[in-house]
Formats: C-alpha cells, sequence, structure tokens
C-alpha cells in the first residue's frame, strides 16, 4: 500500500496550501498530456509577445515623443522654424468628418439593402460582398492613384481636402458596408418576425428592431474606418496635398498628422517633432476608441 | 361559429408543395391544434394565417383564407392591420433587446398610441391578461432578456395581446421551456380562449390532449384527420393518425 | 408498422391476461367438480388456491398501470390497458365465487344427494361464458364477446328454473331447508360468474371497437 502510493501519482492534500495544490494539479495535468501542456505554454508565450510589442511601441513614442512636446508645437500657424501640428491636427477632424458623413450614410444604407431588402444570398448581394471584400484589399497607393485621376484632375478638385476625404471615403466604404452588414445579419431574424407579426412595417422594423442592437457592430465598423483615415498617408499624397496650413475651404490643399509625421520624418530634420506628433496621434486613436465603447456601451444598455 | 375558413388551400415553396388542398374551418373561442411530424405543414399552414409566409422569398398559394368572411390574400387587405388582429408567439421566445415596457408598447406604439397614460394602461393590462403583471410590475424598466425563458414566452404572449388581436397564433409555444413553464403557458391558453381565438402547432401530443378543443393531423402537407380533440385521442379513423398518435409512426 | 416497447408490453400484458383466465377457468371447473363429487379436500385446495388468482391480479395491475405512467398511451392502446384493468376486477370476483362455493361445499351435508335438474346446465352455462369471454379478449373477437352478453339472457332463465326447483323441493321437504338454501346460493353465485363474464366481454367490446355498451366513453 505504502510503496504504491510512493510510485503513483502526487495527492492532492487537503490540508495543503491551495497554491500548493493547484501546482500539484498541474503538474499531473502535465506528465498526463505533455501535448496539451506544450499547447498551452505555447498559446501563453504568444500573448506576452504581442502584450510586450504593443507596451513597447507605445512607450517607444511616448518616451521620445513626450519630451518634445512643446506649446510652440500647437499654434495656429506652420512655419519653417515652429513645426506646428494644431493646423495638420485641425486638418485631421475635417477629413475624418468629411469621409464619414460621406461612408457611413452610403456603407450603412447599402448594407440595409443587402441585409433587409434584397432576396438573402442573391447573385447581386453575393456579387456586391465580393467587390467589397476585393476593394477592401486594394493597397491605398492605388485609391489615391484614382482619386488624383478621378477628383484632383477630371473634376478639377485640385490637391484638395474635398478631393482627400472623398478619396478616403471610397476606401473606407467597403469596410463599413461589410461590417454594418454583419451586424445587421447577426441580429436574431426572430426579433423581425416579432416585429413583422405585430403589424409593424418593413421601416419601422428595420429602424427600431434591427438597427439598435446592430449598432454596435456598426460603431465598431466605423471606428475601423477613422483608424484607416487617421493613419493613411498615402492616398493622401496624392490627392489632399502637403500643404501644412489651415485651410482656407475645403477646395484648399492640407496634410492630416500623419502626413505631417510622414512628411517631418521623410525630411529627416525633425525627428523630435515627428515623434511629438505620433504621440498626440496615438492619444487621438487611444481616445476615439474609448468614445466608441462608451458609446456602444451606452447602447448595450439601452 | 367559425373564425377562421380556408378552402381548396395549396401552397409552394417555389417549385416544392408543402401544403396539399387543405380545407378547414377555424371555431372563434376554441383553441385548434396541430400536429404532426416534422416538415408535414403545420407550421406552415399557421403562418399562412397572418401572413408570415410573405416573408419566404418564393412562396405562393392558391386557394383562399377568410378571416370572419374576409379574404386575407386579397388585393386590398393591409397586411400590417391583419397581422394586429393574427398576432403570433414563436417556438423560441423573441423578446427585443429593450425594456420590458418598450416591448409591450411596441405594438401599440406601432399603430398609433402615444399617449404616455394610454401606454400604462394598455401594458399593464396586457401583462395582467398574461399573468405575468406580478412577477414584473417591478422591473417594467428593466431589460427583458434578463428574464427566464417562461418569463420571455409569457412576455411574449403580453406583447401579442397589447395591439388586441382576435385570434393567437402559436408555432411550438412551450418546446423550448421547461415543464413548469409549460404547464404555466397552457393555463394562460385556456384563460385566453375566452376572448380569443386560439391556433397551437404542438409536438407534444399531451399537450395537445390538455389543452385544445378541436386537432388537425397533419402528414407531408394533408390533413390526415381533422376533429374533436378528444374524439381523435381516443377513436381516430385514419390508420396513419392512430400510428402517429400512438408512436407507431415510421 | 414499427413494432416498439409498446407492442413488447401487450404482448406481456395479453399472456398474463390468458394466465389469469385459464386460472379462474380452472378454478371454477373444479368447484363444479368438488360439488358434484362432494369432494371436500378439492375444495379446500380452491379455497386456498384463490390467494394465486390475487397475486395475478395485482401482477396484472402493476403492469397496467406501469403503462400508463411511462407511456401515457392513446387511443387503442389506452384501451387495451384500461379494459384489462377493468377486466382483472371482475375476473378475481369469478375467482372469489369459485371460492365461495367450494366454502360452502366444505360445509354441506352430502349425505342425501339433492341436485335440481337444471343445475348443472346453469353451471355449464356461467363456465361456458367465462371461457367464451377471455377468448373474445384474446381473439379480440368483437362478434364472440356480443355472444356472451347475449348468453348472460340463458343463465339468468336457468337460475330462475333452478330458484323454482328449489321451492318445489323446500314445499315438498320443509325439513331439508339448509341443504336448499346452500344449493339456492351457490345458483347465486353461478349467476353472479355470468354477470361478470358479461362485464369482461363488454370491456373486450370496448377495447376493440372504443364503444362501451353501445357509447362512447369521454
Amino acid at each position: 500500500m505504502k510503496s504504491a502510493r510512493a510510485a503513483g501519482t502526487p495527492i492532492l492534500r487537503p490540508g495543503g496550501s491551495r497554491l500548493l495544490n493547484t501546482l500539484r494539479a498541474n503538474l499531473l495535468h502535465w506528465k498526463r498530456h505533455p501535448f496539451s501542456a506544450l499547447i498551452r505554454l505555447a498559446c501563453f508565450l504568444s500573448t506576452c509577445i504581442t502584450v510586450f510589442a504593443l507596451l513597447d511601441v507605445v512607450a517607444d513614442i511616448l518616451i521620445k515623443g513626450l519630451p518634445n512636446l512643446k506649446p510652440s508645437l500647437f499654434s495656429l500657424t506652420y512655419t519653417t522654424d515652429n513645426q506646428s501640428l494644431l493646423p495638420s491636427l485641425i486638418n485631421t477632424f475635417i477629413i475624418t468628418a468629411l469621409s464619414l458623413i460621406v461612408a457611413v450614410p452610403l456603407g450603412v444604407g447599402g448594407a440595409i439593402y443587402l441585409s433587409e431588402y434584397a432576396k438573402r444570398n442573391s447573385l447581386l448581394v453575393r456579387a456586391v460582398r465580393l467587390t467589397a471584400e476585393t476593394l477592401a484589399g486594394i493597397p491605398s497607393i492605388i485609391y489615391g492613384l484614382f482619386g488624383m485621376m478621378f477628383f484632383v484632375i477630371s473634376l478639377n478638385m485640385g490637391l484638395s481636402i474635398l478631393a482627400g476625404a472623398l478619396t478616403l471615403s471610397l476606401m473606407v466604404l467597403p469596410v463599413i458596408l461589410r461590417t454594418t452588414e454583419e451586424a445587421l445579419l447577426s441580429v436574431p431574424d426572430g426579433y423581425r418576425e416579432g416585429s413583422y407579426s405585430l403589424g409593424a412595417g418593413k421601416l419601422r422594423t428595420v429602424w427600431r428592431i434591427v438597427l439598435p442592437p446592430a449598432s454596435p457592430g456598426i460603431l465598431a465598423g466605423v471606428v475601423l474606418s477613422i483608424g484607416r483615415i487617421v493613419g493613411e498617408t498615402a492616398a493622401l499624397l496624392f490627392t489632399a496635398g502637403t500643404l501644412a496650413r489651415l485651410p482656407s475651404s475645403l477646395l484648399s490643399s492640407g496634410r492630416t498628422l500623419s502626413v505631417h509625421m510622414y512628411v517631418l520624418a521623410g525630411e529627416g530634420l525633425h525627428i523630435g517633432e515627428a515623434y511629438a506628433t505620433a504621440a498626440v496621434l496615438l492619444v487621438f486613436v487611444m481616445l476615439m476608441n474609448g468614445l466608441s465603447g462608451l458609446i456602444s456601451r451606452r447602447i448595450i444598455k439601452e | 361559429m367559425s373564425k377562421i375558413e380556408i378552402k381548396n388551400l395549396d401552397l409552394y415553396y417555389d417549385d416544392l408543395q408543402a401544403l396539399k388542398n387543405v380545407n378547414m374551418s377555424i371555431a372563434a373561442n376554441r383553441i385548434t391544434a396541430f400536429i404532426g411530424p416534422s416538415g408535414c405543414g403545420k407550421s406552415t399552414l399557421i403562418k399562412t394565417l397572418n401572413r408570415m409566409n410573405d416573408l419566404i422569398p418564393g412562396c405562393h398559394i392558391t386557394g383562399s383564407v377568410t378571416l370572419d368572411g374576409e379574404d386575407i390574400y386579397g388585393k386590398d387587405l393591409d397586411v400590417n392591420l391583419l397581422r394586429k388582429r393574427v398576432g403570433m408567439v414563436f417556438q423560441k421566445p423573441n423578446p427585443f433587446p429593450m425594456t420590458i415596457y418598450d416591448n409591450i408598447a411596441y405594438g401599440p406604439r406601432t399603430h398609433g398610441v402615444h399617449r404616455k397614460a394610454m401606454l400604462d394602461e394598455i401594458v399593464e393590462k396586457s401583462l395582467q391578461d398574461a399573468a405575468i403583471w406580478g412577477e414584473l410590475k417591478d422591473r417594467l424598466l428593466k431589460s427583458a432578456l434578463g428574464l427566464s425563458g417562461g418569463q420571455q414566452q409569457r412576455l411574449c404572449i403580453a406583447r401579442a395581446l397589447a395591439v388586441q388581436p382576435e385570434v393567437l397564433l402559436m408555432d411550438e409555444p412551450t418546446s423550448a421551456l421547461d415543464p413548469i413553464s409549460t404547464a404555466k403557458i397552457e393555463e394562460l391558453a385556456l384563460q385566453l380562449k375566452e376572448h380569443y381565438t386560439l391556433v397551437m402547432v404542438t409536438h407534444n401530443m399531451q399537450q395537445a390532449l390538455r389543452v385544445s378543443d378541436t386537432t388537425a393531423f397533419f402528414l407531408l402537407g394533408e390533413v390526415v384527420e381533422y376533429s374533436d380533440t378528444e374524439k381523435l385521442f381516443s377513436m381516430p379513423v385514419d390508420k396513419r393518425t392512430e400510428d402517429y398518435i400512438t408512436g407507431r409512426f415510421g | 408498422m414499427m413494432k416498439n416497447r409498446f407492442d413488447e408490453q401487450v404482448e406481456v400484458l395479453n399472456t398474463q391476461m390468458i394466465e389469469m383466465g385459464s386460472l379462474i377457468e380452472t378454478t371454477i371447473e373444479s368447484a363444479c367438480d368438488a360439488l358434484q363429487t362432494a369432494d371436500l379436500q378439492k375444495a379446500r385446495e380452491i379455497i386456498e388456491g384463490d390467494a394465486l388468482v390475487d397475486r395475478k391480479e395485482r401482477e396484472i395491475e402493476s403492469l397496467c398501470l406501469r403503462m400508463l405512467l411511462t407511456r401515457q398511451p392513446v387511443a387503442h392502446d389506452l384501451r387495451v390497458v384500461s379494459s384489462a384493468l377493468k377486466m382483472i376486477t371482475d375476473m378475481e370476483r369469478i375467482g372469489d365465487h369459485a371460492a365461495d362455493i367450494s366454502e360452502i361445499v366444505t360445509m354441506m351435508n352430502f349425505s342425501a344427494a339433492m341436485q335440481p335438474e337444471h343445475f348443472g346446465a346453469m353451471s355449464r352455462a356461467a363456465i361456458e361464458m367465462v371461457h367464451r369471454a377471455i377468448d373474445a379478449y384474446v381473439r379480440r373477437d368483437v362478434d364472440l364477446a356480443r355472444d356472451v352478453i347475449a348468453s348472460d339472457d340463458t343463465v339468468d332463465d336457468l337460475f330462475c328454473d333452478v330458484k323454482q326447483e328449489l321451492i318445489e323441493l323446500l314445499s315438498a321437504d320443509a325439513s331439508r331447508g339448509g341443504e336448499a338454501l346452500d344449493l339456492l346460493m351457490i345458483a347465486k353465485y353461478f349467476e353472479r360468474i355470468g354477470d361478470h363474464a358479461t362485464n369482461i366481454a363488454e370491456w373486450v367490446e370496448y377495447s376493440v371497437t372504443g364503444l362501451y355498451k353501445g357509447d362512447v366513453l369521454q
């Protein structure tokens, strides 16, 4: 009896500390299922690396960027002596807002048509889906070229905020369309049936029953789009130009924060200011994410 | 008195015929049960009674269905008004993701009731009629999704009652519920038949026996036997009915 | 038609019913023998053997209740089980009457072997009714069951004949009053056995057609 126990696996002792017992249970588990233990370890390491990489990037930007942040960077005008980022920040807001004003109604409207009105899985729906997916995968520089040919030259907008925003709205349209469609499709059909069975029409059903539960998903698509807009440089270089001034109208050229950073870093003269811009951009993106999380939580609560 | 009259009804999903020459008259203030194996057409038929089948692409019918003598597939008929008159409760409880109050008020609001006092009254009355007011009156502004399955289903019944229907269709209303919730729904159905005409699809034959006054047995899209429930279950006329209700179907 | 567990249980029930049926048949036949041959030993055996019939009744009863509880049968299935439940009560009573007859036999004075003329015919008719009622159940034979129900009148008539004979006997020789009364009681038991056989036949008819005494049971 005694020898059998000695040769056997460790036994959990009711009196032992909880930590020790957990450890013993884990050891027992690893001994019996070595492969499963290996996978577990690999997954744990992946998590560590991901988190570490993210923290490294954030820390690097903040460490190098924050010391370079000075009040003069937030002056209204950009000069060769003072690489103010405020005009670019304002341009970023304007371009983001413009792009969304164009892309969100189109994308959400299109998605509503595809999921609520068109016949499910019809040829049209599948064709649009395929197109959207293809468009979402095209490199942004190609959007830039198209924007230059079409908006800047053919429509004679010149290098302008409007041309840039329109180009970017084309770029994020498929993203919004697809995420919205997915969000709408994930609303249970039971809700729709419930609404119709009470005598509600299509419009009311979509507006009051389908859209609210889909809105966090739609918002996620919008946030994703904002991320792409804010981070875009290539498509804007050809369409909105790089003028670092507050725009006088929608048809004047203007650079966003990313473009600003790209130009500063490209010149190689103002790396510190570039880092400071990066820090502002980072905070901007984090604020956007936080805000959208807040909104979607509020919506879910209702 | 017959509330709904179905005459020579054929229903197709594209080329597939799902209902074959159904003739049936459904009595007012009675509970009519539809039984039969899966895919026999009983759910399809219940959905033709409030035209929920309209939502299924490729679905078309011939023959007629009348409600109080009015053809519900007629050209002038407003489908939304029809669905207000013929309410429906589904297999899976499907409360909307909003408050209990808003769930009930959704129907009346759809049909133009917006006065707060009026809505309050409708909400209370509907919940009382669905025998769930006592359980929910203190949490009307909480989300309906936090309720138990049985409560959700009774909430859905209350929601259907809130638009003052004449007929209530129930598509396997208790198949997702535990026995106690099932008993409550059955009890509720028996109370409701005083004011409403009920049609219920069920897979549970004991339920059909306990609750319904008339039973129709469906097989392969046809009504094999339609008669008084006790008669159908004690002395079925058709051999197929007997085989099905005694569990020898196959 | 798919054969299921319920059908297996129905077969078991049938076998049990046939066993109980043949048990009571042999019991009343022996009781008749004991009466005719004044076999007191046999009569005592019959009285003790009644416990066997009672045990059979319990067995069938619990089988039926189990079938009702676990299968919740409907339609024909329900009629088979419920009629079996009703029939075994009558069968058990027939067994009791056979024991009652035997008890009288053990206490009777057979010195002056007196047998009314119609007595044998009556007991044979009653036994025949029981036999045919059980046969009708086994074969699900409605016509046979109806025959049994009709033949109850024959037994009733024979009982009147026996009674008349016994009255005549009494008025001829009042000193044999005790004997005459014993015989009257035995005759009454046979008459009751005929009634129970009729009940069985009526339940057979119900289990096959769903009609009990011509009406729908609700």
